[in-house]
């Protein structure tokens, strides 16, 4: 499949501050691709570039083969839903969502149905003629997407449009765009800093740090095969350790961790025996043995508390390294200060920043 | 009325009520039948009537409505044009010319007054009306571009993103956008200055020209020479056009605070 | 470029009256005080110092200071009545602020005019106020307050006394009254509290109240014209007198530099001491 939207070697900066460092992506028809990053990772200032509200340094936007890089903003055939709504104030909603129709100078009627239609769409019929401060931050949210929407842009761009909503609207309004992109069929690049809605929605993800994409994939391979420690940490909450490879077999390793030999899987990275190797261990992944057995590490329960439906339980090893696990449920029969062993399964535990590691 | 219970609140009342003594003394003698000031005579609405066959008086009205009204819409076109501008650019001579443009109402209107009189003599610009719209509209200029700064500044940037990422070009985002945006202070500011205008002598005589009288100044002529108790009937018209312009000022203020809110 | 071009096309209006018709008229009024009058009109252009010279002649003198203790006397009035006046309205409820706000506005986009016509009419003898006094027998005959320095004060405080309260009130306005209660609360009494933490908090309200009338109060001839007759002779008055009948523009102008190094020196310091850049409640 050949891209719709591409940057090539993208830069900018601000001042003395490089926000945007060589950064290319390429997006494809049809996805729901996500920028996921603490906040000043410079996705936001991707996306203004993708618009043209921002001008690269140096570097390539190209749309459909053709290079937009210089184009005006109002000359592309994207539009963006903005952070804060951006609803002008002074205009009702159908003059809102009716502004670019006017400004290409549509027949009235024309606007009229197109209006209707995409407020049908993101179920707001009746509330043509509502002025932005009559309207709830969930409807205000609705009638942005619409006003981006009406033009059916080839891409949408979505810049934290759900920042502003509570949790229980966020949900909601998170599987309405899931529903909308995929029913409409039009790219979403979309900005959050939010693990959780960035794994719930996309197609992809692209995880950014300092400028540049840090991994790209799927929600399944940015949560279960993490390439770095900052991916790994970002999403969800792992445990990164260290260990001596002592032995290699197909995809098995064996480690040694503080003379304790436990497995983990080599995901065909080019690992040799005595390798010191960084691999990560994801919370839920924790499992607890009240005896010793082959593979597994002894530890103290420093302290237990429940976080969102989870129980959260903080571990010390022996030689202080802290460990977090999760579990489901209340029924957890250790206790604080009990002496316990812990063990994962070898292909939940997988090597990290092997980027710098062969040479 | 108000519960008059803390002697605060004696104190405030009755300041406030000496304020409005002499606005009161002279609506009352509008409608004195009595020409002497002094004795009251009776209700009568001669003055009134004296007022409005007075073609003296409406020549001063117009040329005061034309000022007035010249010099807040150039001062608030001025005004609009670069606050705006200010906005696209930064300029290291930005602060000073603000400094610059806020001295008219930082400096005694006497002194600018003198300031301007000998300016214009010295390019040689006839006084007149033209002198006293350039005057009138230097000192309206701060009032305007002190509220339309303030707007700028309470106004979200993504707006103009949101119109230009909708298909509109600069100057459409500002015609569409940011103008009726910053409407309400465009207009405060306006009547603010059209009522500054309106009542101003001290400049208005030093940059007017022969034969060409504005109200403030006619009223300040009659004073000081025979008083004609038109003149109180006058007045009382005069403080009912600023009532009203003050609620008009009050009602835009209001209602573009409660548009703008929430957003 | 074609960007930039049309900002400055934007700035352009902006820049010229700044320029053309205020910062370029001001020096030229500064250098106009050290030019040598024309015997009958105009000025010939020779530096002098003459002009301020002149204004240490007695009897320019003595308009001066007489002109500033009018300013002064005024001021103080002002201040009493003004400071505790926007102090005591920003204690009201948030209902009674808005009333009074709007009751003070009224009078304050009047016309001063107008307003100084009504204190003609009240202080004209045997006027209301006479008639009242007489009838009540507090005095025997008319007072005959109009053109008296009491008729020409009273009007200068009538007319400036908004500004103090509109700049007290909107510094007073602004603070954080749970400031009184935390001094309270560590034991201060009301007084000291007014003292250490009020007075500091609505000083610059106050000083702002200050340079908007107490320059005004120098260069506001027509309320000296109007109630004091020619008794009473403000700096404005001369400044008028000698522009508009003498003709002597060198030597009004020289008046004017003075009056502005005054208003500018109390401008520096209000900034030193508020460390403000704008004049608390001008607008």
């Amino acid at each position: 499949m050949k891209p719709i939207l591409q940057l090539k070697q993208i830069t900018k900066s601000f001042g003395n501050i490089e926000v945007l460092k060589s950064f290319d992506i390429d997006i494809y028809p049809g996805e729901f691709i996500t920028l996921l990053g603490p906040s000043g990772c410079g996705k936001t200032t991707t996306l203004r570039i993708i618009a043209g509200l921002e001008q690269p340094d140096s570097g390539q936007v190209i749309l459909n083969d053709k290079d937009i890089t210089n184009l005006a903003p109002n000359k592309r055939d994207i539009h963006t839903v903005f952070q804060n709504y951006a609803l002008f104030p002074h205009m009702n909603v159908e003059d809102n969502i009716g502004y670019s129709l006017k400004l290409k100078r549509y027949p009235k009627a024309q606007q009229k149905s197109a209006i209707h239609d995409v407020l049908d769409l993101v179920q707001l019929a009746g509330y043509e003629k509502r002025m932005p401060n009559e309207l709830s931050g969930g409807q205000k949210q609705r009638v942005a997407i619409a006003r981006a929407l009406i033009n059916q842009p080839n891409v949408l761009l979505l810049d934290e449009p759900l920042g502003a909503l509570d949790l229980k609207l966020r949900r909601q309004m998170q599987n309405e765009l899931k529903t909308l992109q995929k029913q409409l069929g039009i790219t979403f690049i979309y900005i959050t800093h939010d693990q959780e809605e960035a794994l719930n929605m996309s197609t992809r993800i692209a995880v950014m740090k300092d400028g540049k994409i840090e991994q790209i994939g799927t929600p399944d391979e940015i949560y279960n095969r993490p390439k770095t420690s900052y991916v790994a940490q970002f999403i969800g909450e792992a445990n990164i350790l260290k260990g001596v490879v002592t032995k290699k077999e197909d995809n098995t390793l064996s480690i040694l961790i503080q003379n304790h030999s436990m497995k983990i899987s080599s995901l065909n990275y080019p690992i040799k025996e005595n390798d010191t190797i960084t691999f990560t261990v994801r919370s839920e992944s924790i499992q607890f043995l009240q005896t010793a057995t082959s593979n597994c590490l002894p530890a103290k329960i420093i302290s237990k508390n429940f976080l969102g439906g989870m129980l959260r339980i903080t571990l010390e090893l022996h030689d202080g390294t802290t460990i977090i696990a999760s579990q489901y449920g209340f029924d957890f029969k250790y206790s604080i200060h009990d002496n316990v062993y812990i063990t994962w399964n070898q292909e939940h535990a997988i090597p990290i920043d092997m980027e710098n590691h062969h040479e | 009325m108000k519960s008059l219970k803390k002697p605060s609140h004696w104190f405030l009342a009755i300041v406030t009520f000496i304020l409005y003594i002499p606005i009161i003394v002279v609506v009352v003698y509008s409608f004195n039948a009595s020409k002497l000031s002094s004795v009251w005579d009776g209700f009568s609405l001669t003055w009134y009537q004296t007022l409005f066959h007075d073609s003296e008086m409406f020549e001063a009205l117009k040329n005061s409505l034309i000022v007035a009204l010249s010099a807040s819409i150039n001062a608030a076109i001025i005004s609009t044009l670069a606050a705006y501008g200010f906005t696209k650019i930064k300029l290291r001579s930005k602060s000073t010319m603000e400094l610059i443009s806020m001295l008219p109402i930082m400096i005694p209107e006497i002194i600018l007054g003198i300031v301007f009189m000998t300016f214009f003599s010295l390019i040689g610009l006839p006084f007149g009306m033209t002198t006293l719209i350039i005057a009138h509209t230097t000192f309206c200029i701060p009032y305007i571009y002190m509220l339309v700064k303030a707007r700028f500044v309470g106004m979200d940037s993504s707006l103009i993103d949101a119109a230009k990422d909708l298909g509109a070009s600069e100057s459409r985002a500002f015609f569409d956008i940011t103008l009726p945006l910053l409407f309400p202070a465009i207009i405060s500011g306006m009547l603010l200055s059209f009522a500054m205008s309106f009542d101003d002598v001290i400049i208005s005589i030093f940059v007017t020209g022969i034969n060409i009288n504005t109200l403030p100044m006619k009223i300040y002529t009659q004073i000081k020479t025979g008083v004609t108790p038109e003149i109180n009937a006058l007045c009382t018209l005069m403080l009912l056009i600023t009532i009203v312009i003050m609620i008009l000022a009050k009602r835009i203020h209001h209602h573009s605070n409660k548009k703008i809110k929430n957003i | 470029m074609n960007k930039k071009y049309n900002i400055w096309f934007l700035l352009f209006p902006f820049y010229l009256f700044s320029i053309v018709v205020i910062a370029f008229p001001l020096i030229y009024m500064v250098l106009l005080s050290f030019q040598t009058r024309a015997d009958i009109w105009g000025v010939i252009n020779e530096f002098t110092w003459k002009n301020y010279q002149d204004i240490l002649q007695p009897t320019y003198l003595q308009t001066f200071v007489q002109s500033f203790k009018l300013a002064l006397t005024s001021t103080f009035l002002i201040s009493i009545i003004g400071y505790p006046f926007g102090y005591f309205m920003a204690k009201l409820s948030k209902k009674w602020k808005k009333r009074m706000l709007l009751l003070l506005m009224i009078p304050f986009w009047t016309s001063s005019l107008i307003r100084l016509y009504g204190w003609i009419i009240i202080f004209r003898t045997n006027g209301p106020l006479d008639q009242i006094l007489m009838s009540l027998h507090l005095t025997k005959e008319p007072l005959r307050m109009l053109y008296t320095y009491p008729s020409v004060l009273i009007g200068m405080v009538y007319i400036l006394l908004p500004f103090m309260i509109l700049a007290v009130y909107s510094s007073a306005e602004k603070m954080d009254w749970s400031l009184i209660e935390a001094a309270k609360d560590l034991g201060a009494t009301s007084f000291q509290a007014f003292c250490t933490i009020t007075m500091k908090l609505t000083l610059p309200g106050f000083l702002s109240g200050i340079i908007l009338t107490f320059i005004p109060s120098m260069g506001l001839f027509f309320v000296a014209d109007l109630l004091g007759g020619n008794k009473i002779v403000l700096v404005g008055s001369i400044i008028q007198e000698q522009l508009l009948k003498v003709h002597n523009w060198p030597f009004a102008a020289a008046l004017s530099v003075i009056l502005m190094l005054l208003t500018t020196i109390m401008i520096t310091l209000y900034k030193r001491i508020s460390h403000s850049t704008e004049l608390e409640g001008v607008l």
